[in-house]
């Protein structure tokens, strides 16, 4: 093998014990590794350790202060969870959110690539920047920006409704409307618009970049034989782009199941609870006085599972683009 | 027939000019909401709250900037205190996860040995775990460590958390490096540091740029584990969590809050433009072609 032909050769005439010892025993790779995988360990290993003992555990508030012992409670909590409406309801959420936000950030990412594609320098250079300051915008920033945009006093998004005729709105009366606390319904509208912007830049940035990699003659010569925009999408760049798609969608799916400090911030800290998505209801089992580690990590665990199967289409994927050779 | 038959110069024409078109409406509607901050920022409070909603400030002030900086309506300090926390915590994540990363790169780049695949199978699994699942063992972790209200704990969460997708991307950039290079430079008798710092590392540079940006980016953005870590702690705040204590007190004081987000944004900004090319570059290295 190539690879362990390099260790042989001649190197570093390393004089000490140590050196010796590691050629010997082909450390180095290991020891290259340990500070890194120290580090994973640190955050996401054994963290996600304890979250699965948690969820097989009566911890909470008494067992934190030490009042009572820990036990076992078998699938005590998975069972409170199952029974909880909260639960049901934040997972609809999620998944509807996902739902919508997915396609409109997929399809408004990947026209805005293609249209990249096609400007001339100038302007091609003008909109990538505009995008990519959406991009830049911190999350923290964005909703803070988008509840004060939808807020009902004073804020533009009611103003522009309320001066617009019935036909076109429908006739709520939209001066003073309450965006983030009327119902998940409206609150989530807000999140999707919020969440589309922030992440189509990426999906058109990444579109762009692949769209570069497409050799012009295939275009030249579909065009020629009178191929029309649409038929050219499909027919060429869509074949040759799918593995991109795919790990898009994947991504795309993954961080609006994700989503927390948005949802967090435009609907109100943890004050709304009929307004929960599955991030804010396992945080407020969690955090939110009296704690409950327990119920928080069978949330987490089940949360964890969804992801990770979701996650196994992802490692699929890229595999299948050669990814760990 | 022929009347209405446009000819294909004029149809190209009126095609690029729609594209533009469209490119400029594009443009100004993902511009806007960032428009309205920073326009909010600098308008007196009596524009902010009329009843008609002035696009430009008609009189501009500096007054919520001001506010922001002198520290009165946040209640919790100056402005300038959350950006040293989170300039500190950002540049010290940076540069644990570079070495770290770097570290692990070359490992998994120039050896094959056991557990190589499952290591890098563990990195792609890892990432995907929710932040919000990991977050229980993690407070209980570093309140047992007592690095909660510790600028230090949260850095080494961000570097740890960042090593996944920095060892990924750099994996690529290391392997790019000809091996023969290295080889020659040993036949010659060079020690490891040598090819290390004369080889190596001038070549794999940009991919370190590429995992910087990453790792700023994660730290400078980051909220869930600095909500819950930093909690009552007002001298640690980081800016995120400034602004969001600032949102959350309430009062409505959009003139100061937009002030404060746009201090907090515009240096991010600034550096993506800085960074484009690398950025877009970074991707096709990491996310597009593993």
């Amino acid at each position: 093998m190539a690879d362990t032909a390099v260790q042989q050769l001649p190197v570093a005439r390393s004089s000490s014990r140590v050196g010796a010892f590691v050629r010997r025993y082909r450390l180095a790779p290991y020891l290259l590794l340990v500070p890194a995988l120290a580090g994973i360990a640190l955050v996401y290993l054994w963290p996600l350790a304890q979250m699965v003992l948690y969820s097989f555990q009566n911890f909470g508030l008494p067992q934190l202060t030490g009042a009572a012992p820990v036990q076992w409670v078998g699938l005590a909590n998975f069972s409170t969870t199952f029974a909880d409406p909260e639960f049901w309801l934040s997972l609809r959420i999620t998944v509807f959110f996902a739902a919508v936000a997915v396609p409109l950030t997929l399809v408004s990412g990947t026209v805005v690539g293609l249209l990249l594609n096609r400007l001339g320098r100038r302007m091609s250079v003008f909109v990538s920047a505009a995008v990519l300051l959406a991009w830049a915008t911190p999350p923290v920033s964005a909703s803070v920006l988008f509840y004060w945009l939808f807020n009902p006093d004073g804020g533009l998004v009611d103003w522009t409704l309320s001066k617009m005729p019935n036909w076109l709105v429908g006739s709520t009366d939209w001066a003073g409307f309450n965006w983030t606390t009327t119902g998940a319904l409206q609150a989530y509208t807000v999140l999707t618009v919020l969440v589309v912007w922030q992440s189509f830049p990426f999906i058109a940035v990444t579109t762009l970049a692949a769209l570069k990699t497409v050799p012009a003659e295939l275009y030249e010569a579909a065009r020629i034989d009178g191929a029309n925009a649409w038929r050219l999408f499909w027919r060429i760049t869509y074949p040759l782009l799918k593995p991109i798609f795919l790990v898009l969608l994947l991504l795309s799916v993954i961080w609006d199941f994700n989503v927390f400090t948005q949802t967090y911030l435009l609907t109100g800290g943890l004050a709304n609870r009929n307004e929960f998505n599955l991030s804010l209801y396992l945080y407020d089992k969690a955090f939110t006085f009296p704690p409950s580690y327990g119920l928080g990590g069978a949330l987490a665990l089940i949360f964890t599972l969804i992801l990770l199967i979701i996650t196994v289409g992802y490692v699929r994927a890229s595999v299948r683009q050669g990814a760990l050779s | 027939m022929s009347l209405l038959q446009v000819s294909p110069r004029t149809a190209k024409k009126t095609k690029n000019i729609s594209l533009n078109a469209l490119a400029v409406l594009i443009a100004v509607i993902t511009l806007f909401p960032i428009f309205w901050m920073v326009s909010t920022a600098f308008k007196p409070s009596q524009e902010i709250y009329s009843l008609t909603p002035h696009l430009v400030p008609d009189h501009p002030t500096l007054g919520n900037f001001a506010e922001v900086i002198s520290g009165r309506v946040s209640g919790i300090g100056p402005v300038w205190l959350f950006f040293r926390n989170s300039l500190a915590v950002t540049l010290a994540t940076v540069l644990v996860a570079s070495v770290l990363s770097l570290l692990a790169a070359v490992g998994v780049a120039r050896f094959r040995f056991r557990f190589r695949t499952s290591f890098l199978i563990m990195l792609l699994i890892v990432q995907m775990i929710p932040g919000q699942a990991l977050i229980i063992g993690l407070f209980r972790d570093f309140d047992r460590l007592n690095l909660l209200q510790n600028l230090g704990g949260l850095v080494i969460v961000y570097a740890a958390q960042a090593l996944p997708v920095s060892i990924w991307m750099l994996r690529n950039f290391v392997a790019t490096v000809p091996r023969h290079l290295e080889e020659a430079a040993a036949i010659d008798g060079a020690p490891p540091r040598t090819i290390f710092w004369r080889i190596l590392f001038p070549l794999v540079a940009p991919g370190l740029v590429a995992t910087s940006i990453f790792a700023f980016i994660t730290a400078y953005n980051e909220f869930i584990v600095a909500l819950t870590f930093l909690g009552q702690a007002h001298a640690t705040y980081t800016l995120p969590i400034y602004v969001t204590y600032f949102f959350g007190r309430g009062g409505a004081q959009w003139g100061p809050i937009m002030a404060a987000s746009v201090m907090y944004t515009i240096p991010v900004m600034i550096f993506f433009l800085i960074v484009r090319r690398r950025l877009v570059g970074g991707l096709v290295a990491g996310a597009v072609k593993g």
